[in-house]
């Protein structure tokens, strides 16, 4: 079943469109991403999906519900954390979770089993007396999620969650969806970090309002035009100058650490090229190989083949 | 809806309360208010300060002079004979008015001729001088009626004067204090009001917990009626404050109903929490939110009639005084505490709010629920 449809889902704010027709559908207990750079229109998307702001054209569906006309229905459903989730700093823990628990319903027994689940899976429950705004940027995000799953919603939208996380408190958020899915529960995040978006089922790039690319991690990459070479080189910066003229702009080049990292398109064998590049330099390089591509890979591939140039 | 209201209610106190400074500012910053208005805010004339250049020096210029601080309307920083100093004093300050008779006053007054009394007064405060005159006038008045009482025979050849006689009714004395200490309530309430609701919404908007709250099931109503009520009950609170201030400090009159005390101070809230809502419409930070609240709100006080009377305004000043709630509130707070006013007198003005009120109310909704996504 499908939990969440965009169909040729657009807003423009005044002259700028900030999300353009997009077509989108994420299936029930699925891990959905939406992954692009600040300003690609992610947020906008999420509210759009939440119902916190009313398409300029198009429409969303939820849980089968149009968005615009029965928000209200599907408020009851969904859990949404805004990029920077509303907490009352001056109200504690256990009384900003109350708050929420208040404004959903959620009372008697059932509430305080949820209670007591939410605080002891995020950590949060021996800071249940502590003022929100003296907690860590973490433990804000876990008690975040916890307010935004007191009501056990079905579909759970993140708006860049894990945005200014500390590396182990990522993990344990993460940990937490992971556990969540495993309910059954369909959920939507945007993100604009790539490694990341390895861990979705299935992810959108969206850039400047459009989407790029839908599927999932393993189908985008075999959709990558070109094939990625990397070579170990002394000189990773002048190595990639070398290989950008014998390449040309339609393969974008990088360096990661002590090495580069290219996009080979065209005939031909691709590590040949790179070698064939490379030999004639005054520096030492290693020889060139085929690797796996990243997603990483594969958004800069579309990008670059959409705007011509190498990013 | 009754117990997410109550939540909304709840919440609102705890983060209201919690907060030492907010405790003190709704508590304590109203009585400071008051005692302020009661003792500044005093337009009565008492010892203000005179020169007197007395250049007759006879026995009636002595006995009239006499008579401006005899009331304690005057008092005299000093006496000269020479006008240069006493002008000096006015230059300065040091003294806000001159009399001066000249030789020859005496004499003139033995032999039934008009005696002159020349008042010098620094008309840069208008309106003390203006009261400061009036004193005088009256002093002279008083004290020329019972020179002619005495020397006999005179009324019979001046027949027919007419005598004003006034009476001030609700508050015998003029006291100003008696009609500003009132006022003092209104005004407290509408910035209390207007700054707790447009700040509070704002806030939520800062910190970003109102997108939270619009995914949530709660209604746009019932958000806004739990971010009003509290403040109005705060306002009701410091309503009684103000109000026991005013009794039992500068011994204010209570003579009218407080149940219409508290019907036209509900209109009044409908008016401040709606004008505050919209505020907070128009505002992204608490900072843009605090300036727009003094932009409404000292053109309020202007308008209300609290310090100019409305009936010297300009045309077009009086028709915008009708759009101003506080003058509709002022109207009903001074009425009541002074002259007992009941429901009779002041259903217009009730009416009026009420009336402003719902329709700012329904304005701010709507554009609440436009603007805050």
């Amino acid at each position: 079943m499908e939990t969440i449809r965009a169909v040729d889902l657009s807003r423009r704010f005044g002259e700028t469109v900030a999300v353009d027709r997009l077509n989108l559908s994420v299936e029930e207990g699925e891990l959905f991403g939406l992954v692009g750079s600040d300003g690609a229109g992610k947020t906008t998307t999420m509210r759009l999906l939440s119902g916190v702001l009313d398409p300029t054209g198009g429409e969303a569906f939820v849980l089968g519900r149009p968005v615009r006309s029965e928000a209200a229905a599907i408020h009851r459903e969904i859990g949404y954390m805004s990029q920077r989730f509303g907490l009352y700093a001056d109200l504690t823990v256990q009384e900003n979770i109350d708050f929420y628990a208040d404004l959903y319903g959620v009372s008697g027994k059932a509430r305080t089993e949820r209670v007591a689940e939410l605080l002891a899976f995020s950590g949060l429950a021996p800071f249940r007396d502590r003022p929100a705004g003296n907690l860590s940027g973490g433990m804000k995000q876990k008690l975040g999620l916890s307010c935004a799953l007191i009501h056990t919603p079905r579909v759970l939208l993140l708006d860049e969650p894990t945005n200014g996380v500390d590396p182990v408190s990522r993990r344990d958020f993460w940990r937490i969806l992971y556990r969540l899915l495993r309910e059954k529960v369909t959920i939507f995040v945007s993100t604009a970090y790539l490694d990341e978006a390895e861990r979705f089922r299935r992810l959108a790039f969206l850039h400047e309002g459009r989407l790029l690319a839908m599927g999932t991690p393993d189908a985008l990459k075999a959709a990558l035009p070109g094939v990625v070479v990397e070579a170990l080189s002394d000189a990773p910066r002048q190595a990639a100058v070398r290989l950008r003229g014998a390449l040309g702009e339609s393969s974008p080049v990088g360096i990661l650490a002590d090495r580069v990292r290219a996009l080979v398109r065209g005939p031909g064998d691709a590590a040949d090229r790179v070698n064939a590049a490379l030999s004639g330099a005054t520096f030492p390089c290693g020889e060139a190989r085929v690797v796996e591509p990243t997603l990483e890979d594969v958004f800069v591939g579309m990008l670059s083949a959409r705007d011509g140039t190498a990013p | 809806m009754v117990e997410r209201l109550r939540r909304m209610l709840v919440k609102e106190f705890l983060q209201l309360l919690r907060d030492p400074r907010m405790r003190f500012v709704v508590f304590v910053v109203p009585v400071i208010q008051t005692l302020v208005f009661g003792y500044a805010v005093n337009m009565d004339v008492r010892d203000y300060p005179a020169v007197v250049v007395d250049l007759d020096r006879s026995p009636r210029s002595r006995a009239l002079l006499s008579g401006m601080t005899a009331s304690g309307a005057f008092r005299f920083v000093m006496d000269t004979r020479d006008m240069e100093a006493a002008a000096g004093m006015l230059d300065r300050g040091d003294a806000g008015a001159i009399f001066r008779v000249d030789p020859g006053f005496g004499g003139d007054v033995e032999a039934g001729r008009p005696g002159k009394l020349q008042m010098i007064i620094d008309g840069s405060d208008a309106n003390s001088a203006r009261i400061a005159i009036d004193y005088a006038s009256r002093i002279v008045a008083r004290h020329a009626a019972e020179l002619r009482s005495r020397s006999g025979g005179a009324p019979a050849r001046r027949p027919g004067g007419i005598v004003l006689v006034p009476r001030a009714a609700f508050n015998p004395n003029l006291e100003s204090r008696k009609g500003f200490v009132p006022g003092v309530i209104a005004m407290v309430v509408m910035l209390l009001t207007l700054m707790l609701t447009s700040m509070a919404i704002v806030r939520e908007k800062e910190i970003g917990t109102i997108e939270q709250i619009l995914v949530s099931p709660i209604s746009p109503t019932e958000f806004i009626l739990g971010k009003t009520i509290p403040f109005a009950i705060i306002g009701y609170i410091d309503v009684v404050i103000v109000a026991l201030v005013a009794v039992f400090w500068f011994d204010v009159p209570m003579r009218g109903s407080i149940p219409i005390l508290f019907l036209g101070t509900t209109c009044f809230f409908l008016c401040t929490l709606g004008i505050g809502l919209l505020i907070s419409t128009v505002s992204r930070t608490q900072q843009q939110a605090m300036l727009t609240v003094f932009l409404v709100y000292f053109p309020a006080i202007l308008l209300s009639g609290f310090m100019f009377p409305i009936a010297n305004m300009p045309p077009f000043a009086r028709v915008l005084t009708l759009a101003d709630p506080l003058r509709y509130y002022l109207v009903i707070v001074r009425s009541i505490f002074l002259k007992g006013a009941g429901m009779a007198i002041l259903w217009p003005q009730i009416a009026a709010l009420f009336g402003m009120g719902i329709a700012t109310l329904a304005f701010a909704v709507s554009r609440f629920r436009k603007t805050s996504a």
